[in-house]
């Protein structure tokens, strides 16, 4: 064997690496040296996400073409472990915590483990390894929902959770077992891709690649495979829910794309078009009409989230280019305005152990600042200029429309009224935070350090990288420079 | 790019947001300091760049747009920060300035939160103005987002009466609009180019270009006028209009009736008409009969209301529905008048506002029927409301009769029976205005006292006369000096025109 092929892991290498040595170090060090692990692991990491950044990808299928590192899937990785990045700071002082010190090396040692499931998801291409990346991000996930060991809801949402990752796992595996049938006997997406566009569309392909939607549906809580996310959203400790909602559905986001139209794209019209057309309507209403109505800040961020995993799909419905680097773009946006959202809950929830919509009336009389940035949070969620929300829906509605058909227009219109809807509900919170009630309900606190850090690299993100067109220019680029989407009709389009 | 001089009419806001973001919020002199240097910067800056246009007009540069300049922004999409203005923009810019500084001045003593209120209020000026100079349809989109949003937090936390609703009402009704616009917007772009051309966001680009499908144009039409429409009043979108800016504080019912309502007749004027001019064609007709509603609907309503600003906000109603009646006649004259209409209602229902706001701020009722004979309690506000009065019903010297005028004197040269028809109904406007305007003067200025209380109440203070002054010496200076509006914009019509006959 050839283990110079390894070289072309370079990231899913790093953050084995950092995982080895938080593992050690979690182990072997005494009481004492223990206190440094938060701060050790961030900064290790921080510097892994820079070399991921900034070095190139091979872009070689390495392991038999199971395996590669493309430019654009070394930037989501890239753009996966800012999200990560910022969880990491945000939950500092929750690890420093009483119950929490013992277990605080798990919580890393288990979070890298579900990145580096994360990474293989992206990069595999071929369903064994995709299935491994798969089982990997999504059983230690259940574990860290389950980390408030001493609450009942927690307990509840890893039980929810779990039972529906191997359900979902179950449902996508009986669906690649009648893909194998088609492709006759392989698992490569390139094979299967051959063996579709040339037999015919029959019955059980629809069933195939209705429960493959299906097993990603869970993981991406498209409507109706939701069902799992407010309770598991609500039950969780808060930092593994921020996690959740941005890291773990901006990664099943690409790997959704790339299966769908690698393996699936030649019987894009025939078969899977109208599924995907269906489940993202219902993804954003659903999500949006559900959102309306929720008084735990919690819940309100799952059917958010959800109704935003239905913009998030509108990328792969254009199956372009654009539309993937449009879609990556989205992640970005989605990350730093979901985890400053996160930020402002999560240090509330700390310092008060608040979590309702009421407890933040007047706000702003109390803190300012933490006013300021979640209305930043939720104008950007909403889609409101000049922030950064704006711009990755303007880019991802612009990419999807760029195929001319009605019926595409018709899906932008349906996206656009929600987008309304959505900022009613996004308003409510502004509203309580600066309009409603007279007397504050949360003291004035001065968070911890490493959670402000976090907040502001949020609100950086979600005031400059709007303006700033560098990320978008860096994920179309990543995507020009690997072959990922199978269409290009859109190519002319570029300049310069 | 910062040589161009139109792109300083987006960054004194922005100074202004930081200059604010520096000062403490009990700090008022500072935060004072601060909008008044700028505003009035800004009012330079826009009367410097009206000299220097028609100056450059008058050596003989025709080309449709001046002071240009193009910068690349989101390059997969050919996306382009570009700036450019014609005759209307700059007197839209004059505008958006004067009302700017006498909305500062006039919200002198705002509480509580005075930094917040100005931070938002900078942000929705950032928004105005970037409009006003965009030419491509992409930056014009994002700053008339960021014209909406602002509105929501200042009538929320600064308004009065049901603020909570009128503001949620307002926020999302106009962005439902713009939900609409934003589908037109997309359509026009990606059909911007014929064949394997490059696709562009230009509005001059895609103007010369011509390649818009007329099967597409019909919808885009309807989807563009409609999103701009619903910011410009029409009928049946008018709804959030009389209890936004009944529930708006002062300074925000200025800005809001006073430029923002004309972000929807200049975006239906500039894109809807002058992109899709086969479909301006042959649907006017449909937009014809809402905007004709709307200016009748508007006056009577406004008959029946005996809160003065809801009375306000329907005549505001039929007059930028004359606005938009205007436009859709498609010929010089008429749209001439529309622009006119656009200044005066502006000049003239911010001068409502303020007085409207003074008036509350004193009696701390704005029913009418518990008001009387201010006119002897306080002479100055109510002179100058009575003057805001003749120039709303259209007294000659003053700016509505030039506007109006103008506008029925176009509207007329269609000579079919349906356009007939529509503007003999339109005229009749103008005696219900003056119905309405002389029953609110009678009831709340003439007449006796109706409360003893209100003979211990103050006349204007030096900051409130700065405000009416200004904003009647322009209303009479339209009057007067007409001919000066006209020359300005006269080089402005003949590409819409153009491109409306080459449709035909």
């Amino acid at each position: 064997m050839d283990y110079s092929q390894f070289g072309a892991m370079l990231p899913e290498l790093i953050v084995l690496g950092i995982f080895l040595i938080v593992f050690l170090f979690d182990t072997f060090s005494g009481e004492g040296a223990k206190k440094a692990l938060p701060s050790l692991t961030t900064i290790l990491f921080a510097l892994g996400t820079v070399a991921i950044w900034i070095v190139p990808a091979s872009a070689e299928p390495v392991f038999g073409g199971m395996y590669v590192n493309t430019p654009a899937c070394n930037a989501i990785k890239a753009i996966l472990n800012v999200g990560v990045f910022i969880v990491f700071l945000q939950s500092v002082k929750w690890v420093d915590s009483e119950s929490m010190k013992i277990r605080r090396g798990e919580f890393y040692e288990l979070l890298l483990v579900t990145l580096f499931g994360m990474y293989l998801m992206v990069s595999a291409r071929h369903f064994l390894l995709f299935i491994i990346g798969l089982e990997s991000a999504s059983l230690p996930l259940a574990a860290l929902v389950a980390f408030n060991k001493k609450e009942y809801e927690s307990h509840e949402a890893a039980i929810k959770y779990i039972m529906t990752a191997v359900f979902s796992s179950a449902i996508l595996l009986c669906g690649l077992s009648f893909v194998y049938a088609f492709s006759g006997g392989s698992l490569y997406f390139s094979d299967i891709a051959v063996a579709l566009s040339i037999g015919e569309t029959s019955g059980l392909l629809l069933v195939a690649i209705a429960f493959v939607l299906a097993g990603l549906g869970f993981k991406l809580s498209l409507v109706p495979f939701h069902l799992w996310t407010a309770d598991v959203y609500e039950g969780a400790p808060t930092s593994i829910t921020s996690y959740l909602s941005v890291v773990s559905k901006g990664a099943a986001a690409f790997a959704f794309f790339i299966i769908f139209t690698q393996c699936f794209g030649a019987v894009y019209s025939d078969a899977w078009e109208w599924m995907l057309y269906a489940v993202i309507i219902a993804t954003i209403t659903v999500g949006n009409l559900f959102a309306m109505r929720q008084k735990n800040m919690k819940r309100f961020m799952a059917f958010s989230s959800i109704s935003q995993a239905g913009y998030l799909m509108l990328g792969a419905v254009a199956d372009s280019s654009l539309g993937l680097g449009s879609m990556m773009f989205y992640i970005f946006v989605y990350i730093v305005s979901n985890l400053g959202a996160f930020a402002v809950i999560q240090t509330i929830e700390y310092q008060t152990g608040k979590l309702n919509m009421d407890d933040y009336n007047g706000l702003h009389k109390t803190n300012p600042w933490l006013s300021f940035a979640m209305t930043l949070a939720m104008f950007s969620l909403a889609g409101i200029p000049p922030f950064a929300g704006f711009f990755s829906k303007f880019l991802i509605f612009t990419s999807v429309t760029g195929t001319g058909s009605m019926a595409l227009y018709m899906l932008v219109l349906i996206a656009l009224i929600n987008t309304i809807i959505s900022l009613y509900y996004y308003l409510l919170v502004v509203k309580a935070i600066w309009i409603s009630g007279d007397a504050p309900k949360i003291e004035s606190f001065r968070s911890d350090g490493a959670s402000r850090a976090a907040l502001w690299i949020s609100v950086a993100g979600i005031v400059f990288f709007g303006l700033v067109p560098y990320i978008y220019q860096y994920c179309i680029d990543s995507v020009m420079a690997s072959q990922d989407s199978i269409l290009s009709a859109i190519l002319p389009l570029f300049v310069g | 790019m910062f040589g161009n001089i139109l792109i300083w009419f987006v960054i004194i806001p922005i100074i202004m947001m930081a200059g604010l973001g520096l000062c403490r919020n009990s700090n008022m002199k500072a935060i004072r300091a601060v909008m008044v240097v700028c505003s009035v910067a800004l009012l330079g800056l826009a009367i410097w760049l009206c000299c220097d246009f028609l100056r450059l007009r008058g050596m003989g540069d025709e080309s449709e747009m001046l002071f240009t300049g193009s910068w690349m922004w989101y390059a997969p999409l050919n996306i382009h920060l570009a700036v450019g203005v014609d005759g209307i923009s700059v007197l839209m810019l004059l505008l958006s300035a004067v009302i700017v500084f006498a909305g500062t001045i006039a919200s002198w003593q705002i509480n509580p939160l005075p930094k917040n209120f100005f931070l938002w209020f900078a942000l929705l000026s950032t928004g105005v103005f970037g409009f006003f100079i965009s030419i491509d349809m992409f930056t014009m989109f994002m700053f008339y987002e960021v014209a909406l949003i602002p509105m929501y937090l200042l009538i929320g936390v600064w308004g009065t009466g049901r603020k909570e609703y009128s503001a949620m009402k307002l926020t999302l009704m106009l962005m439902g609009g713009s939900a609409f616009l934003m589908l037109g917007l997309l359509g026009i772009f990606w059909h911007s180019a014929p064949e394997g051309g490059q696709l562009t966001w230009n509005i001059l680009e895609i103007s010369h270009n011509a390649s818009i499908d007329p099967s597409w144009q019909n919808m885009l039409f309807c989807f563009t006028f409609v999103g701009f429409g619903v910011l410009g009043a029409m009928f049946p979108f008018h709804t959030w209009s009389p209890d936004g800016h009944a529930c708006a504080p002062t300074a925000v019912s200025m800005l809001h009736a006073g430029v923002l309502m004309k972000l929807g007749g200049y975006g239906c004027f500039r894109i809807a008409i002058f992109l899709l001019p086969q479909a301006a064609n042959e649907l006017a007709w449909i937009f014809i009969i809402l905007t004709g509603i709307s200016i009748v609907y508007g006056a009577f309503s406004a008959c029946v209301q005996t809160d003065l600003k809801y009375i306000n906000a329907y005549s505001s109603v039929s007059h930028c529905g004359m606005v938009l009646f205007a436009i859709l006649m498609l010929n010089t004259t008429a749209m001439t008048g529309a622009i006119m209409q656009m200044l005066s209602h502006g000049l003239m229902t911010a001068l409502f506002f303020a007085l409207i706001g003074m008036i509350y701020g004193r009696t701390h009722t704005r029913d009418i029927r518990q008001m009387g004979g201010l006119m002897q309690i306080m002479p100055y506000l109510g002179v100058c409301y009575m003057i805001a009065g003749f120039a709303s019903l259209g007294l000659p010297g003053l700016s509505g009769f030039v506007a109006e005028m103008t506008i029925f004197f176009g509207a007329f040269q269609d000579s079919d029976l349906f356009h007939r028809i529509f503007v003999i109904c339109a005229c009749s406007a103008i005696v219900t205005t003056a119905v309405y305007i002389l029953r609110v003067v009678g009831k709340l200025l003439l007449g006796p006292v109706h409360d003893e209380h209100h003979r211990q109440l103050t006349d204007a203070t030096w900051w409130e006369r700065l405000s009416t002054v200004t904003l009647i010496v322009c209303i009479a200076g339209i009057g007067c000096f007409p001919n000066w509006i006209n020359e300005t914009i006269q080089h402005s019509f003949q590409p819409i025109i153009a491109a409306i006959q080459g449709a035909i």
